[in-house]
């Protein structure tokens, strides 16, 4: 199995005036190619900083990042950008869309930012919509769609430039039970269909229990 | 859909995109109406120092400048008729004069005043006098008795037409002469000093009052469109019947303040430019600003996406651009059309008639629009409002995605 995302005695400190914060200490894993990852733990033990080192949003202080086979330690901001363009998605909590763009022209930015031709973004982007059940939404703009709807938006995004990768940052925190769940399905079909690699952040047990790995962070150490 | 997301991005909030709108229409309105407007000043200052007697350019014997007497006149103005016959431009028109200092006397007053002998026909194609008679009649050729006097000169002494002026001068025998005239007109000029100055009598009247035979004064030259004084003057100067015993000058020779003025206006509407800029430049700077703050959170997302910075800044450039080019159009339109109606009416200065005509302004300003100015207050917006975006588009690219992230 194809190992995709390698973390090496990573670790990340945050300084605050005089005080030191250190968000990660030493945190070693894999993740092989199609894996559906949940990391889980309380508030402050270090999930989203984790997400941001694989998602190459911020750089560790110790220890290495490989993505695909790419150090992130030898890369500039520029080719960092590229990889995230290129290779992996992201869906965030909360502000994943850009409010002046419809729910198609949301998704078809990135695919814009890759250089893909006007034809082919519109096709794609109304294929992943209907994937994610949102086949009459293609003009509706982020505030005319509830929060379920936008989180689906946002995985559809993520999804249609193909990326090797999907880092989700607690996105059901901000949706009720129902639609949360709604929201997994879908990322688990296109984890199984297109055999995306996910790896998402949560303190959510539904959430946990819909992952096929979980691994537990406590005060920034991976406790199983 | 760069275009797309700048455009709908402006439109957020659609009250501070208008005022700043306002603002830049407002700044180019100015800059394009007051620069018309002082080119406007500048015209009418060359029409009226041209039209008043001095010409294009113009011929004196050597001493002449520095001692305007009728000793140092033009003794041979045949040979310089020819020499300037095979020189002129086609469409050039030249006007021979006498010109002395004098006074003027009726039963009341008297005056000192500049007596200019004029041949009638020639001097209307070359100077003002030809349209400027308001009461009476212009001079005739057959009239030698008759005087031309300004409407303020007039006034002043209490006279109307029909009623005699004595002219008093010294002769070329050094020897004070006096001749009676007949105020045969009145004219207006731009400037009470020209009307207060200047009277016009026949130019034989004058050489048989001053015993100067068929000497001249001056020889004052109109070009066509007034161009090519420059070269002309290098030619006259180099041609033996003239070069050798006559001085040429160009205009801007003859009227200093009016050089000066002109070299300084350029300067003066770019200053323009650049103040009315500064101030808009503060208003866009902000609201440009204002709106990259709001919008954290989405640029860190967009980074995330994988947007390099300088497509970032790009956006931000492209949403200033679209603000300023909206507003320089509108500032445009305004612009010239307040120009191009205010063209026809002139805008009435009376009221600083005493201030502009010592700086020799005329009354009545005849707004002037030419392309390189309204293309250069329109590049320098364009251009610095860009440079001064810079600063709020930088500042959204330097937005990491964690630190965006979490701004709330």
């Amino acid at each position: 199995m194809e190992t995709i995302v390698h973390c090496r005695n990573l670790g990340k400190t945050y300084r605050q005036g005089d005080i030191s914060v250190k968000a990660l200490n030493g945190i070693n894993f894999d993740i092989v190619k199609g894996e559906f990852v949940a990391l889980a733990g309380p508030s402050g033990s270090g999930k989203t900083t984790l997400l941001n080192l694989i998602g190459g949003l911020d750089r560790p202080d110790a220890g290495e990042v490989v993505v695909n086979g790419r150090s992130f330690h030898d890369l500039s901001a520029s080719q960092l950008a590229e990889l995230r363009l290129n290779h992996i998605g992201f869906v965030f909590q909360a502000y994943n869309l850009i409010p002046v763009l419809s729910a198609r022209e949301n998704v078809e930015y990135v695919m814009l930012l890759q250089g893909v031709d006007a034809a082919e973004r519109r096709e794609r982007s109304r294929a992943i919509l209907d994937e994610v059940g949102l086949e009459n939404k293609y003009d509706r703009r982020p505030a005319e769609l509830s929060g379920g709807q936008q989180q689906r938006v946002a995985v559809a995004r993520a999804i249609v430039s193909n990326p090797s990768l999907v880092l989700a940052d607690e996105p059901t925190a901000n949706l009720d039970s129902k639609t949360g769940e709604g929201l997994l399905k879908i990322m688990r079909e296109m984890n199984a269909k297109k055999e995306v690699t996910f790896i998402f952040s949560t303190h959510d047990k539904m959430v946990m229990d819909y992952a096929r790995r979980l691994v537990v962070l406590q005060d920034g150490k991976i406790a199983s | 859909m760069d275009f797309t997301i700048a455009w709908r991005n402006i439109w957020r909030n659609p009250r501070r995109t208008a005022v700043i709108l306002i603002a830049v229409v407002i700044g180019i309105w100015s800059m394009v109406f007051i620069g018309a407007f002082m080119r406007g000043i500048e015209v009418g200052m060359i029409e009226n120092g041209i039209s008043t007697l001095t010409g294009d350019l113009k011929i004196f014997s050597r001493g002449y400048r520095s001692d305007p007497t009728v000793e140092n006149s033009i003794e041979n103005p045949r040979q310089l008729r020819r020499a300037l016959a095979a020189v002129l431009p086609d469409g050039a028109h030249s006007a021979f004069r006498v010109r002395v200092n004098a006074v003027a006397n009726n039963a009341r007053h008297s005056a000192g005043v500049t007596l200019v002998g004029i041949d009638p026909s020639a001097e209307a194609k070359v100077s003002f006098i030809g349209d400027a008679v308001t009461r009476g009649e212009y001079l005739s050729p057959k009239n030698e008795r008759g005087i031309l006097m300004g409407k303020a000169l007039l006034d002043t002494f209490e006279t109307e037409p029909g009623h005699k002026l004595i002219i008093m001068a010294q002769d070329t025998t050094g020897e004070m002469t006096a001749e009676a005239f007949r105020i045969s007109g009145v004219f207006r000029a731009e400037m009470q000093a020209t009307e207060k100055k200047f009277v016009f009598v026949n130019r034989s009247a004058a050489q048989r009052m001053l015993k100067m035979d068929h000497h001249v004064s001056e020889v004052s030259v109109l070009l066509p469109d007034h161009k090519g004084g420059k070269a002309l003057v290098e030619t006259l100067r180099r041609h033996p019947d003239i070069g050798d015993h006559l001085n040429v000058h160009h205009w801007r020779d003859l009227l200093p303040v009016t050089s000066a003025y002109l070299e300084m206006s350029s300067g003066f509407i770019f200053i323009w430019y650049l103040v009315i800029f500064i101030a808009m430049g503060f208003g866009l700077t902000n609201t440009t600003l204002m709106a990259v703050f709001e919008r954290m959170r989405e640029f860190g997302l967009l980074k995330a996406l994988g947007m390099r910075p300088v497509r970032i800044i790009r956006q931000v450039l492209l949403e200033s651009a679209i603000i300023l080019g909206f507003g320089i159009l509108g500032g445009n339109i305004l612009g010239i059309a307040s120009a191009l109606v205010l063209k026809n009416t002139g805008i009435d200065l009376s009221g600083l008639a005493a201030g502009a005509e010592y700086a020799g302004i005329s009354r009545v300003i005849f707004p002037e629009l030419l392309p390189a100015d309204i293309l250069i207050s329109n590049l320098v917006v364009f251009v610095l409002g860009a440079l001064v975006s810079l600063y709020p588009a930088s500042k959204a690219a330097r937005f990491t995605p964690v630190q965006a992230m979490i701004h709330n």
